[in-house]
């Protein structure tokens, strides 16, 4: 930083220009730079894999035989059809759920709020592997309350979407929350002047005002079950989906071209999902006024005790999931050994990568924080902050959205092909931390740079202004103001990125190696070699990892923001 | 602030770093990338072992189950990872050697193996370990829950009472189940063993990816009878599971598990030593620890736990038409089984 003032400095003596255009130089490079990082890891090696999908194993064009060929297998096309229902089925679920429970949160005054608001993100925490693996406890062959589920099999179609339903939860409520908390209360003041009944309140006030947020609910629930694919792998049995298929064609008899073939099948819906959900984000702009006044529930005791009954029901379920995969984790030798004891977490003689794999994913985590924070939010800065060079800022807003659209398994699998090619400058990160880090940050790019934005959209553009009438250069304006200002969205991000590389599969498992094993994988990998507890008790350990970080971010921000963000309370 | 936050993560980054370095320069050894499907909790005690009397060679172990490391190696024919293969079925190290990828050699002290486990080329591309076997594990608590008499023969299996009650591992990814679908096809005769296996799929709860999974839920009881390998149910029998380890009276498949260097390796040297430790008696020894069958001859002791009959039980296996077969045979029951994956109605 010194280094580059001082260049600025003597530079402005030999070159008389406005000040201006400097700095919109240097910010425009650094965009254009994040940009092209954007570009190579994600636009490319998609291109790399969708050639792949038309080429015969020896890399010869075949045009679309390959897909040809998956569509004239009928399994295979099986698979489609069951990703496509189940992930219908979760979505419907978890929407009225979390409705309801966001209703109770948002629109009533039902007691201990905080609590259901906590225990509603434990989800976050785990793999989603944990939730197969709990139900297995739960209703499995040995489960404690198999005789509920009347003879059916929890391995098949019901477990998938119970896990799914359980890991997705979070996700959908978060979105739900924001629908339901932006309302006008003036309209329901209105609606009861009007005396309209409740229901029709509902109907006309209520679900209007946040049906966006619902359907964009519904969509990232639909693209999360249906590119998932730690439940149905974990609890699958033998019905196939989308996710599993590739998992085993790469996997199990390494053929990537089918691989490629089964992922485009996978980036189609995700890719709609996405469009869709766009357009409609679109519409949403302005649903607010100015004058909009906040919405205060007023208690009623009725409503809010039968909200306060469904959603101890909800929190049950969710701490039952988390609780039994502690308890299975601790037993002996589940069923016939119930006795506590450590036995399960001697990792090392097991599948998966040991310890090892537990200290690896921490410093992934660390790395992917670290690195992707500053790489999304000074992104994030350049474009919303730059002036000028309109297309230049589109463009990279465009970019940035892509990866959403992405699923984890086409993102490794794509990377597999892009980076393992000899060819490529890059191939040295093959098989490095470098190259998970990389496929973890592109991963969760999107909704980083989206947190950031909105942070920034927040801060008045005057303040750049200001700065740049008193001359001083934007990096000083960015690193002394700005940051500072932005610190909450800059740890929210910096713990998004860290919990979610913990807790990945997806993404990651094309491209672990022996040096760079995870602890995610290797819950999948103990539970692949029918070490199930063992599983467990690793995917505790990710999530005891991820809430005492969460901690930690908690006690910053509180601190931070004594420092940084009392003008907000002014 | 940040640019304390900065620092400090910046820092620790550098200390990393560093330390990667120090560690990097202290163990001035070779690195052998050696490929297995050995069971994971044997893996330290085998490097152990080797770098008793070779510290300097530092072994970099990817496991994983025999048809993923089989598949693994010929989709990195064109460039290869792999030093050494050790721990591999036999029949996919044939499978190797016919494409060109496995390096001859001819490991000190050879000549003292059974010929058995010896690869029949000169010098030969492979050496066998031990023998890996398959039996049925049965749950008998569960068992007996269920009603389920023991079975005795494969074709037991079959029979209608034990619908919903078997597992087995998905040979595509499995050597376990590649090898009981190899031996069947022998004994059985092709169209017999692919009507076997028609009956058998009907009583199929689901097929696992791994060969020790059945063994690992007969155990745990998530199913009653599960198709894997003797040394997985005598572990778990160890470990306390009620389980009963059958021999089918047809007979049992088996296969080698073997060693070969890979064609291309660039520390040739240091995997010669690795191989010509593996045929040594001492690793004999140890592999006797968890196989009843070694290829070393008079080392063999009873293993505890195995059933008893063990080498009177296991069938002639033909490798050669094992290994040539291979793909075709793995084809056939992925359409045949992988396919009918429809929710059961």
């Amino acid at each position: 930083m010194a280094d580059a003032s001082l260049t600025a400095q003597t530079s402005d003596r030999a070159i008389v220009r406005p000040k201006l255009s400097r700095d919109d130089w240097i910010m425009r490079t650094v965009m254009v730079a994040i940009g092209v990082f954007l570009l190579i890891a994600v636009l490319l090696p998609l291109y790399t894999m969708m050639s792949k999908s038309v080429e015969n194993k020896d890399g010869g064009f075949v045009g679309f035989a390959n897909f040809a060929e998956y569509f004239s297998t009928p399994a295979l096309f099986n698979s489609a059809f069951n990703s496509l229902s189940i992930s219908i089925l979760a979505t419907l679920i978890i929407l009225v759920v979390t409705f309801i429970y966001g209703y109770a949160l948002t629109r009533t005054c039902m007691p201990f709020k905080w609590f259901f608001k906590l225990v509603a993100m434990v989800p976050l925490l785990t793999p989603s592997l944990l939730g197969g693996i709990s139900l297995i406890y739960w209703f499995g062959n040995q489960g404690v309350l198999k005789d509920l589920l009347f003879g059916e099999k929890i391995y098949g179609p019901i477990g998938i979407t119970m896990g799914s339903s359980y890991w997705v939860f979070p996700h959908a409520l978060m979105i739900v929350i924001t629908a339901l908390s932006i309302t006008d209360a003036r309209l329901y003041e209105a609606a009861e002047a009007l005396r309209t009944s409740k229901l029709k309140t509902f109907l006309t006030v209520t679900i209007p005002g946040c049906k966006y947020g619902l359907i964009s609910a519904g969509f990232v629930v639909f693209t999360l079950v249906f590119t998932d694919f730690g439940v149905p792998k974990v609890i699958g049995g033998n019905y196939n989906m989308l996710a599993t298929d590739i998992y085993k064609q790469v996997i199990g008899q390494q053929n990537f071209q089918m691989g490629a073939v089964v992922s485009v099948v996978l980036l189609v819906p995700a890719i709609i999902a996405f469009s869709v959900d766009r357009i409609v984000q679109r519409k949403q702009v302005a649903l607010l006024s100015a004058r909009a006044v906040p919405y205060t529930p007023k208690p009623s005791r009725g409503r809010d005790m039968s909200m306060l009954a469904f959603c101890s029901v909800i929190a049950l379920i969710i701490i039952a999931m988390i609780g039994m995969a502690q308890y299975a984790a601790l037993v002996t030798f589940w069923p016939y050994n119930l006795e506590f004891s450590l036995n399960n977490y001697d990792f090392d003689v097991m599948d998966g990568g040991g310890w090892e794999a537990f200290w690896n994913s921490i410093e992934m985590a660390l790395y992917t924080a670290f690195f992707g924070t500053i790489i999304v939010f000074t992104g994030a800065y350049l474009m919303e902050k730059g002036r000028g060079f309109t297309v230049g800022r589109s463009a990279f807003h465009m970019v940035a959205m892509a990866p959403l659209a992405v699923p984890g398994m086409v993102l490794g699998l794509a990377y597999i092909f892009f980076f393992n090619n000899p060819a490529n400058p890059f191939n040295f990160i093959y098989g490095t931390m470098g190259i998970l880090v990389v496929a973890t940050v592109v991963h969760f790019y999107t909704v980083s740079h989206l947190t950031a934005v909105t942070a920034l959209k927040q801060m008045d553009p005057e303040f750049e202004s200001v700065s740049a009438s008193l001359k001083a250069p934007f990096y000083k304006t960015f690193a002394k103001v700005t940051v500072p200002v932005c610190m909450p969205a800059v740890f929210d991000i910096s713990i998004y990125l860290f919990l979610n590389a913990m807790t990945t599969v997806s993404a990651v498992v094309f491209l672990y190696s022996s040096d760079t094993t995870l602890a995610s994988v290797a819950v999948l990998n103990m539970d692949d070699a029918g070490d199930v507890a063992p599983a467990a008790a690793m995917a505790m350990m990710i999530a005891y990892t991820c809430a005492a970080m969460r901690i930690v971010q908690v006690v910053l921000t509180r601190g931070i923001a004594i420092k940084t963000q009392a003008w907000r309370n002014q | 602030m940040l640019e304390q936050f900065g620092n400090s993560r910046a820092a620790r980054t550098l200390v990393a770093a560093a330390g990667l370095m120090v560690v990097a320069s202290a163990a001035q050894a070779t690195d052998l990338t050696v490929y297995t499907a050995v069971e994971a909790e044997d893996l330290k005690k085998y490097a152990k072992a080797f770098n008793k009397t070779n510290p300097d060679i530092n072994i970099k172990w990817v496991r994983d189950s025999t048809g993923i490391v089989t598949a693994k190696l010929l989709a990195e024919k064109n460039n290869p990872q792999a030093d050494v293969v050790w721990g591999l079925a036999a029949t996919s190290l044939m499978l190797l050697k016919a494409e060109g990828m496995t390096e001859p050699y001819a490991p000190v002290g050879v000549g003292k193996l059974d010929k058995k486990f010896v690869d029949s080329a000169n010098p030969p591309h492979w050496t066998g370990m031990d023998a890996w076997i398959a039996s049925v594990c049965f749950n008998t608590v569960e068992g007996k829950k269920n009603g389920l008499p023991i079975p005795t023969s494969w074709k037991d299996l079959t029979k209608p009472v034990y619908k919903g009650h078997v597992v087995m591992p998905n040979p595509n990814s499995s050597g376990t189940g590649f090898l009981d679908v190899s031996s069947w096809l022998q004994m059985f005769g092709e169209e017999g063993g692919w009507k076997f296996m028609d009956a058998l799929h009907q009583n199929i709860n689901w097929y696992t990816h791994s060969g020790s999974k059945p063994c690992k839920q007969a155990a745990s009881g998530e199913t009653p009878i599960g198709i894997s390998f003797a040394f997985r149910g005598a572990k778990s029998k160890a470990k306390g599971a009620p389980l009963e380890i059958i021999l089918p009276s047809e007979g049992i498949g088996w296969d080698m598990e073997a060693t070969a260097i890979m064609k291309g390796t660039k520390n040739l040297a240091a995997a010669k030593k690795l191989v010509d430790f593996t045929i040594t008696k001492e690793a004999n020894v140890m592999y006797n620890k968890g196989y009843a069958v070694v290829a070393y001859p008079g080392v063999a002791k009873k293993v505890k736990h195995f059933p008893a009959g063990i080498l009177e039980a296991m069938i002639d296996n033909k490798f050669e038409w094992a290994a040539t077969n291979r793909k075709r045979i793995l084809s056939k029951w992925q359409t045949r089984y992988d396919s009918k994956s429809l929710p059961k109605k």
